[in-house]
């Protein structure tokens, strides 16, 4: 599709859980600087693609490259600090934290975590804060939650806890971001401003986006190309006219009933 | 609301008029009253020790500990060894180590206090080496499963205390600790300079933990007290932010024992019960408030001021069915008071705070003076 290889290449993975094949031989890649589409019916193996790409969960077989390296089967603070950054398809924010930690909780190799660091070199901590703080406001502003930074994140709207993860996911430079169901729960007008900074993500900072998501109209403005899934393996792929028109894809959707 | 703020000063101002109350009346003396209330705030404070070391591990990291009679046990014994002189073979006595004497430098008082600030810290690496070997095969367990791995390892160390009894004496006991500065003030005074050094131990505790705590380390704990996948999403490996914050905590309760065994003289295996040794602890930390380190002083205060007060209760003139009750009345108070703050106060007397870390509080509440989102405070 490009002259670049991929950034992101899954080659036969399967993941079964006892009997269940969640994802079964699936092959797919995503390339660098593009957003593109996950969809497919409940129950495909999209959001356990996601897990086995974050290293949530550990592959049964099959492998997963992230530019040219394995990654598969690496626990996820590791995918984490080789750039890989994820968000939930059910927020999962840090409830009993406010807005503001919840973002400067993300800044990874921070001095400050390391245990002795507080103890013996507190002023470089305290000077890395206030670089996290600055950060985070400039986050907070670009998301528009900037009046909520010292409530709880339990206290967000469902839409709102949306923009949370995204913005947490912004704390960090991630090379690519799994965004699971971004617009899922979140209101019209909201969610218009999210496929916003959804994609001055890809084309301001040049993220490469891999995202799952049910509502096909977010689908068609943002991503290209998109990929189909359906019974943990992939079926079709293409631009979104060229996956709306193809009818193994209706067919998948529908359960074939409409032959 | 008005009554939620007015509650946890009522508490302590009527723990502390009926603690001194009662004790007045029971000594009928103020030198007896100050000597009292002093025996009073020493193990308070030791226990404040405990409650902070147990808030590290259950407040902050969400570790379900219910072994703190196991780290309580290994601090003092190994305290004691490292400030006794060494076991006489002609005698009964047998214990390893005593090593009092190794450490005591013959000049600046040396011996005073040398050996006992060894002591403690031979208790905290003790303490936290069990807890290393503790945490490798059971942290990665759902938590009431490690709550019943501790309860049973807290069991195991004090069998092993009785039965191997050539280590610190068996169920004969440990006596003759040695106290320190001892050597410098009469007995009477002594107990005051004790309590300053237990104070002072206390003061060192809270400040490392508070720094440590209120700091990103304690906001990698926080969150992964509320969320382990998400926080391991966040690129923190959970599995050793976990370790460190049990580890540490281990420490503080090694150090706990070691102040324990000092001002105790003497400790044996029944010194470390499940009731006094990890009950107790916990008692005190919900009471107080996990999650917040003054929360976990206060709890430790009032729950030994009702346990005191109950103890001064039973030189009254009370009748005698309640008399030789007491005891067991005293057991069913602190019950009570645990129910009646679960189900009033979950929070605890002094609730967390809302921001941990300390950098941004202050950031926070000097850019928003009079918001009332600048208090730092949770909502219940």
């Amino acid at each position: 599709m490009s002259a670049q290889p991929p950034i992101l290449e899954v080659d036969q993975l399967t993941k079964s859980f006892g009997g269940v094949l969640a994802v079964d031989k699936c092959t797919l890649s995503a390339s660098k600087g593009k957003i593109t589409g996950l969809i497919g019916p409940n129950g495909a193996g999209k959001t356990t693609l996601f897990n086995l790409i974050a290293g949530a969960e550990k592959p049964t077989s099959g492998t997963i490259r992230f530019q040219g390296r394995r990654i598969d089967g690496q626990p996820p603070h590791r995918t984490f600090h080789r750039g890989i950054v994820r968000t939930f398809q059910i927020a999962r924010s840090i409830k009993t934290m406010t807005v503001l930690e919840n973002l400067m909780l993300m800044p990874p190799r921070q001095s400050g975590e390391r245990i002795w660091n507080p103890w013996l070199f507190n002023g470089r901590v305290s000077r890395e804060e206030e670089q996290h703080y600055e950060r985070a406001m400039e986050v907070l502003n670009f998301v528009e939650l900037v009046d909520l930074r010292d409530e709880y994140a339990s206290n967000l709207s469902g839409g709102q806890k949306k923009l949370l993860e995204l913005a947490r996911t912004l704390m960090c430079d991630p090379t690519l971001l799994l965004l699971d169901e971004p617009g899922a729960g979140v209101n019209r007008v909201l969610l218009g401003k999210l496929a916003e900074k959804i994609e001055a993500l890809c084309s301001d900072l040049g993220i490469t986006i891999f995202l799952i998501e049910h509502d096909m109209d977010l689908v068609t403005r943002l991503c290209n190309p998109v990929l189909v899934m359906s019974e943990g393996g992939l079926l079709a792929e293409g631009t979104p006219e060229e996956i709306k028109r193809d009818e193994r894809v209706l067919e998948a959707y529908l359960g074939g009933q409409y032959r | 609301m008005r009554f939620e703020r007015m509650l946890t000063p009522l508490v302590l101002l009527t723990v502390t008029g009926l603690l001194v109350g009662t004790t007045l009346e029971r000594s009928r003396s103020l030198d007896g009253t100050i000597n009292f209330l002093a025996f009073f705030a020493t193990t308070a404070a030791i226990y404040a020790v405990f409650s902070l070391a147990l808030n590290v591990q259950w407040g902050y990291t969400g570790i379900f500990n219910f072994g703190v009679a196991a780290f309580f046990l290994v601090g003092a014994y190994t305290a004691a060894i490292f400030v006794k002189p060494p076991a006489d073979p002609e005698s009964s006595v047998r214990y390893v180590g005593g090593f009092g004497e190794v450490f005591s430098p013959p000049f600046l008082g040396g011996d005073q206090w040398v050996p006992f600030l060894v002591a403690m810290l031979a208790a905290a690496i003790a303490s936290g080496l069990l807890a290393f070997l503790l945490a490798i095969p059971t942290l990665r367990l759902r938590e009431d499963y490690l709550a019943i791995t501790t309860i049973g390892i807290a069991e195991l160390l004090r069998r092993i205390v009785i039965q191997e009894d050539y280590l610190v004496n068996g169920s004969r006991s440990l006596i003759g600790i040695p106290k320190p500065f001892s050597g410098y003030f009469e007995a009477d005074t002594n107990r005051f300079v004790y309590l300053a050094v237990v104070v002072v131990v206390l003061i060192v505790v809270f400040l490392l933990v508070e720094r440590v705590i209120r700091s990103p380390w304690g906001r990698v704990l926080r969150a992964l007290k509320e969320d382990e996948i998400a926080t391991a999403a966040s690129g923190k490996n959970v599995f050793a932010f976990k370790m460190q914050g049990f580890i540490l905590g281990a420490m503080f309760m090694g150090v706990g024992g070691a102040v324990f065994a000092f001002s105790r003289g003497s400790i044996g295996p029944t010194t470390f019960d499940h009731f006094f040794a990890t009950f107790l602890i916990w008692a005190m930390l919900i009471v107080g408030g996990s999650g917040n380190n003054w929360g976990a002083i206060a709890g430790a205060y009032v729950v030994w001021g009702i346990f005191t007060i109950t103890l001064n209760l039973q030189l009254y003139d009370l009748p005698s069915l309640i008399e030789s009750r007491i005891s067991f009345i005293r057991d069913f108070l602190l019950g009570l008071l645990i129910v009646a703050i679960l189900l009033l106060r979950p929070q605890g007397l002094i609730p967390e705070e809302r921001r941990v870390s300390i950098w941004l509080d202050r950031r926070m509440r000097k850019s928003t003076p009079g918001d009332p989102a600048a208090t730092n405070t949770s909502e219940p």
